[in-house]
C-alpha cells in the first residue's frame, strides 16, 4: 500500500520532469511546421539544423569555449587547491571565501560585473571575453571538486614517498596526484557542462555576431520557436545523457559503502 | 536463574539468497548476561536485530515472556538497544537524548529530570546535561548511549559491540562498568562481540556462533576448558588442535604416540580432533616426556614465555613460566585430564575454521 | 613554503576577475555620471516600476521555493529508501533534467503552455476548456519550479543518505513511532540539506530574467529583467549597478537567515 503510493509519486514527478522534454523530442520529428497537426515522421528539421550556419558556428563556439575554459579552469583550480591547502587556516578561509563568491552570487551580478570590467579596460567583446568569463565561473567548481579529495589524502603517504627518496615534485605526481585525480576529472567535466549550459554570464560578456548555443537559442526563441530548436533540444538531451552515463560509470563500479 | 524470558524458535534469515541464520534455537533466562560471540558474518548481529525488531525472520518465532513478538515493531518492544557506534542524536543535547524515550511515553517533567540525573550518575557523567554528543569522547558517548537506553527501564538491554570503537584501556574499564551496571539494574543483558576476552570476562553464558549456526552454548569456563569442536577451540584462546585417532575409551593416538585421556564414548578407531591448551603442556627432561622435541622459538610475553616446540612433525605451542632456550631438547608431557577430545565436524557447513582468532 | 606559490596564478585571476569586477559594480552603483558619490542609484529601487518588480520577484521566488520543497522532500525520502543496487540509476534519472540546457527546458514549457500549445490542443481534443496561463505569473512559477526542482532534491537526498540508519533505529527502539521519528529525528537531521536546497532554488529564482522573459511574454518584469534592461537596452550602468547592489543585499539577507539554521554547514552539494 505504502509502496504503491511511493511508486505513484515517483511516476508523477517523472512525468512532470520528462513530459516537456519528450514533447520536444516528438515534435522534432514532426513533418509539419505547425504544432497543431502531426504530418508524418520526418528528419527534415535535423537537416535544416545542420544547414543553418549560424547555429553551427554557435555550436562550434560552445564546444570550443567549453573545452578551453574547462581545461584552463582545471589547471588553475587544481594548482590553486594545492597552494590553498598548504596555507594557514586564516588565509585558507579568506581564499575559499573569495572562491565561493561566484557560486553564491546571482549569475546576473557576476555577468554585469565582468561586463563593466571589460568595458573599463577597453576589451573588445567577443570569443575571448566569453572564454575569460567562463574560466572565471568554472574555477570554483574545480576547486570544490578537488579540495575534498586533497583533504582526504593521507599526508603520511606523501612524506613516505619523500622518505623513500622521491623529490617533492615527483612525490606529488606519484603519490598525491593519483589520489586527487577523480576530483580533478569530475571538476573538468563539471566545468565543461556548466560552460555548455551557461546563458546569463555569456549574455553580458558576448559581443555582437559571436554566439554560443544558449545565446543563439535565446535570440531565436524570442523571435518565435522554430522546429529546428526541437531538433537541437533532442540532440543536446541525448548528448548530455550519454555524457552523464560515462561520468557515472566508474563510480558505480566501486562498492557504495565499505562495511566496517 | 529463573524462567525463559526470551525464546528464539527455529529462526531462519536470508539476505540476497545468502543464509545468515539457519534454524537457530536459543533461550535467554531472566537476569542473565548472555554473550553472542563469533567472527564477523557469523549471524550474531542479525540475531540481535531480530530481537530488537529491526529485522523479521523468514521462518521461526520470537517469544517474550511466552508472547509471540516476532512481528511487533521496535517501538512496542520492552527492550532497548545500545548501538554500535552509539547512534546518538547529534542535534540534541545529552539531556534531550536521554529524555527521548521518556518524553514519548509522556512521563512528567519532574520524573524525566530525576531520571536524567540518575542515569548520568549511574554512568559517571554528572553535569553533562547540556553538552552535545559531538563534544564528547568515544567512551563518554558510549556512556550516554547506555544511559539513554536504561532510563526506559527495559527488561532486556541489547548491546551491539558497544566497546568496539574504544581503545584497549578504556574497553577494559568499561567491561567492569558494564558488569557493575548489570548488577545494579538487575536486568537481562544480551551482548554481541567478536572479542573472546570480553565475552569470557563479562558473561554468565556464552553462545559461540559461526556461519549462522550455534557452535556451543555454555559458561565461560565450559567454553574455554571443554570446547566442543575445533572452531570453538581455535576461536577461544590459543590452542593446539591436532588430527588424532581415538583408539578406545580413555586412549587416544596423537601423532603416532598413545596418550591416556579421560574421555569416553567416541567409539573405537575413530578420527577425532584433540585440543590441548598451551598452558596445559608441561615441558620436562627428554627422558621423562611422553614425546620428545626441540624448542624452535621463544617469546617473552610478560606473564609467561611463549615457546614453539617441534615434535613428531607438529609445532606445539607452549606457555610456561620457565624458559628453555632455542635448540634445547625437551620432553612433552600432558595430564590426561587436559586432553580434550572433540568429534570431527559432520558437514561442511558446520566446519568453519577461522585463521585468526 | 613554496607550495603556496602554486596558488599564485589563481589568486591573481580571482583578484582580476572576481574582486575587481565586484568592486566596479559598487563603484558604478554608488556614483553618478560625473563620478561623484551618490545614493540615488540605490534609491531608484523605490521607483514604482523597480519596486513592483522586486516585490513580484520576491513573492514568486518564495512561492517557487515552497513548492519545490514540498515536492522534493518526499521524493528525496523515497529515493533514499530505494535498495542500494538500484538507487544510483534512479537518482540519476531525477537529477538528469538539471543538466539539460536551461533555455531549452524553459522553451519546452512555452511550447506546452502557449494558447495553441500542446496542452491546449490535448484539452481541445477532450472538449475541455483551454488553459490560459502563458504570460501570467503562474507560468513563471511553473517554469521556476521545473527548472530548479533538482536543485532542491539533490542536497536533501545527499543529507538523508548520510543519516546513520542506526540513529533512526535508535529512535524506534526508544519507543517513537514512524511519525515521531520523522518529526524529531529525520527532519532536524536533514535541515542542512533543506537549507542548502532553499538557497539553491531561491537565489536563482529571485534573480532570473530568462524565465520571466520567455514565459511571461516580456510583459511581466521581475527585478532581474529591470537590471538586464538597464544594462542591455537603456545603457544606464549606474542605475543597473545600484539595483544590483540591492539584489545582493537580498541575497545576503537570505543567506544570513538560512545560515542561522545550518549549524554545521553540512549541506554542501558538491
Amino acid at each position: 500500500m505504502k509502496k504503491t503510493a511511493q511508486r505513484i509519486y515517483l511516476a508523477l514527478i517523472f512525468v512532470f520532469l520528462y513530459a516537456p522534454i519528450v514533447t520536444l523530442m516528438v515534435l522534432s520529428f514532426n513533418g509539419s511546421k505547425f504544432r497543431t497537426k502531426w504530418d508524418g515522421f520526418s528528419t527534415k528539421w535535423y537537416v535544416q539544423l545542420f544547414r543553418n550556419e549560424q547555429i553551427m558556428s554557435a555550436l562550434y563556439n560552445t564546444l570550443a569555449i567549453g573545452l578551453l575554459s574547462a581545461l584552463f579552469a582545471t589547471v588553475l583550480g587544481t594548482a590553486a587547491c594545492i597552494g590553498i591547502h598548504a596555507m594557514k587556516k586564516k588565509s585558507r578561509m579568506v581564499w575559499m571565501g573569495i572562491t565561493n563568491i561566484p557560486m553564491l552570487n546571482a549569475e546576473i551580478v557576476t555577468g554585469i560585473s565582468l561586463m563593466l570590467l571589460f568595458i573599463a579596460f577597453g576589451v573588445n567583446f567577443g570569443f575571448m571575453t566569453i572564454l575569460l568569463g567562463h574560466i572565471t565561473f568554472n574555477i570554483p567548481y574545480v576547486i570544490l571538486s578537488v579540495m575534498p579529495k586533497l583533504r582526504q589524502t593521507d599526508k603520511a603517504t606523501y612524506e613516505a614517498a619523500m622518505d623513500l627518496g622521491a623529490s617533492p615534485v615527483k612525490a606529488f605526481f606519484k603519490v598525491v596526484f593519483p589520489d586527487i585525480l577523480p576530483g580533478v576529472l569530475s571538476g573538468f567535466l563539471l566545468s565543461f557542462t556548466m560552460s555548455l549550459d551557461d546563458f546569463v554570464i555569456t549574455h553580458f560578456v558576448k559581443g555582437a555576431g559571436v554566439d554560443t548555443l544558449s545565446t543563439k537559442i535565446y535570440a531565436e526563441v524570442r523571435k518565435g520557436i522554430k522546429p529546428e530548436m526541437y531538433a537541437l533540444s533532442t540532440i543536446m538531451f541525448v548528448s548530455v545523457l550519454l555524457l552523464l552515463l560515462i561520468i557515472n560509470r566508474p563510480s558505480r563500479k566501486k562498492p557504495q559503502k565499505s562495511a566496517v | 536463574m529463573s524462567h525463559k524470558l526470551i525464546d528464539l524458535q527455529g529462526i531462519t534469515k536470508t539476505f540476497d539468497k545468502e543464509i545468515v541464520l539457519d534454524d537457530l534455537n536459543l533461550y535467554i533466562r531472566e537476569n542473565e548476561f548472555l554473550t553472542l560471540l563469533g567472527p564477523s558474518g557469523c549471524g550474531k548481529t542479525t540475531t540481535l536485530r531480530i530481537l530488537g525488531g529491526f529485522e523479521t525472520p523468514d521462518k521461526g518465532r520470537v517469544l517474550f515472556n511466552g508472547t509471540d513478538i516476532t512481528n511487533l515493531p521496535p517501538n512496542k518492544r520492552q527492550l532497548n538497544t545500545v548501538f554500535q557506534k552509539y547512534a546518538l542524536f547529534t542535534h540534541m543535547s545529552i539531556a534531550e537524548n536521554i529524555a527521548f524515550g521518556l518524553k514519548i511515553k509522556k512521563k512528567s517533567k519532574d520524573y524525566i529530570m530525576d531520571k536524567i540525573k540518575y542515569a548520568l550518575k549511574l554512568v559517571n557523567l554528572q553535569g553533562f546535561e547540556n553538552r552535545y554528543p559531538d563534544s564528547l569522547s568515544g567512551g563518554q558517548q558510549q556512556r550516554v548511549a547506555i544511559a539513554r537506553a536504561i532510563v526506559n527501564e527495559p527488561k532486556v538491554l541489547l548491546l551491539d559491540e558497544p566497546l568496539g570503537a574504544l581503545d584497549l584501556k578504556l574497553r577494559q574499564d568499561m567491561q567492569y562498568e558494564l558488569i557493575r551496571l548489570k548488577n545494579e539494574l538487575g536486568i537481562t543483558f544480551i551482548y554481541v562481540t567478536h572479542d573472546q576476552e570480553e565475552a569470557l570476562t563479562m558473561s554468565d553464558t556464552i553462545v559461540v556462533m559461526n556461519q549462522g549456526y550455534i557452535q556451543q552454548i555454555g559458561t565461560p569456563e565450559d567454553i574455554y576448558n571443554e570446547p566442543q569442536n575445533a572452531f570453538v577451540a581455535d576461536f577461544i584462546g590459543d590452542s593446539n588442535i591436532i588430527d588424532s585417532l581415538m583408539i578406545e575409551d580413555r586412549l587416544v593416538e596423537i601423532l603416532g604416540t598413545r596418550f591416556a585421556c579421560v574421555d569416553e564414548g567416541f567409539g573405537n578407531h575413530k578420527p577425532v580432533d584433540v585440543v590441548i591448551r598451551p598452558e596445559d603442556i608441561c615441558l620436562v627432561k627428554p627422558e621423562e616426556g611422553t614425546i620428545q622435541g626441540v624448542v624452535s622459538n621463544v617469546i617473552f610475553k610478560g606473564v609467561h614465555y611463549e615457546m614453539e616446540v617441534e615434535a613428531c612433525g607438529y609445532t606445539w605451542l607452549v606457555h610456561s613460566t620457565g624458559m628453555y632456550p632455542v635448540g634445547t631438547n625437551v620432553g612433552i608431557s600432558v595430564d590426561p585430564f587436559n586432553i580434550q577430545i572433540m568429534n570431527k565436524p559432520e558437514s561442511e557447513d558446520e566446519e568453519a575454521v577461522v585463521t585468526d582468532a | 613554503m613554496r607550495k603556496k606559490l602554486i596558488a599564485g596564478p589563481y589568486m591573481l585571476w580571482a583578484i582580476a576577475f572576481i574582486l575587481i569586477p565586484l568592486a566596479m559594480v559598487f563603484y558604478y552603483g554608488l556614483t553618478d555620471k560625473n563620478g561623484s558619490f551618490t545614493l540615488s542609484n540605490i534609491a531608484s529601487i523605490s521607483s514604482p516600476e523597480a519596486l513592483k518588480s522586486l516585490v513580484l520577484a520576491l513573492g514568486l521566488s518564495l512561492l517557487s521555493t515552497v513548492i519545490c520543497l514540498i515536492l522534493a522532500y518526499p521524493l528525496a525520502m523515497i529515493l533514499n529508501n530505494l535498495k542500494v543496487n538500484q538507487n544510483s540509476f534512479i537518482v540519476l534519472i531525477f537529477i538528469l533534467p538539471m543538466w539539460m540546457n536551461f533555455l531549452l527546458r524553459t522553451m519546452a514549457w512555452q511550447t506546452l503552455l502557449e494558447k495553441t500549445g500542446v496542452i491546449n490542443q490535448l484539452l481541445g481534443l477532450l472538449h475541455l476548456p483551454p488553459l490560459n496561463i502563458i504570460n501570467t505569473p503562474t507560468a513563471i512559477v511553473l517554469g521556476m519550479v521545473y527548472n530548479f526542482l533538482p536543485f532542491m532534491v539533490l542536497p536533501i537526498y545527499n543529507v538523508l543518505v548520510k543519516i546513520d540508519p542506526n540513529v533512526v533505529h535508535a529512535a524506534r527502539d526508544l519507543g517513537a513511532n514512524g511519525f515521531t521519528t520523522f518529526v524529531k529525528i529525520i527532519f532536524p537531521l536533514s535541515l542542512p540539506g533543506v537549507i542548502s536546497g532553499i538557497t539553491m532554488v531561491f537565489v536563482p529564482s529571485l534573480t532570473t530574467f530568462v524565465i520571466s522573459d520567455l514565459l511571461g511574454g516580456g510583459k511581466i518584469l521581475l527585478i532581474g529583467n529591470v537590471i538586464e534592461q538597464e544594462f542591455k537596452q537603456v545603457n544606464n550602468w549606474h542605475v543597473g549597478s545600484g539595483l544590483s547592489i540591492v539584489l545582493m543585499i537580498f541575497i545576503i539577507i537570505s543567506m544570513f537567515i538560512t545560515n542561522k539554521y545550518d549549524r554545521d554547514g553540512e549541506g554542501a552539494v558538491l
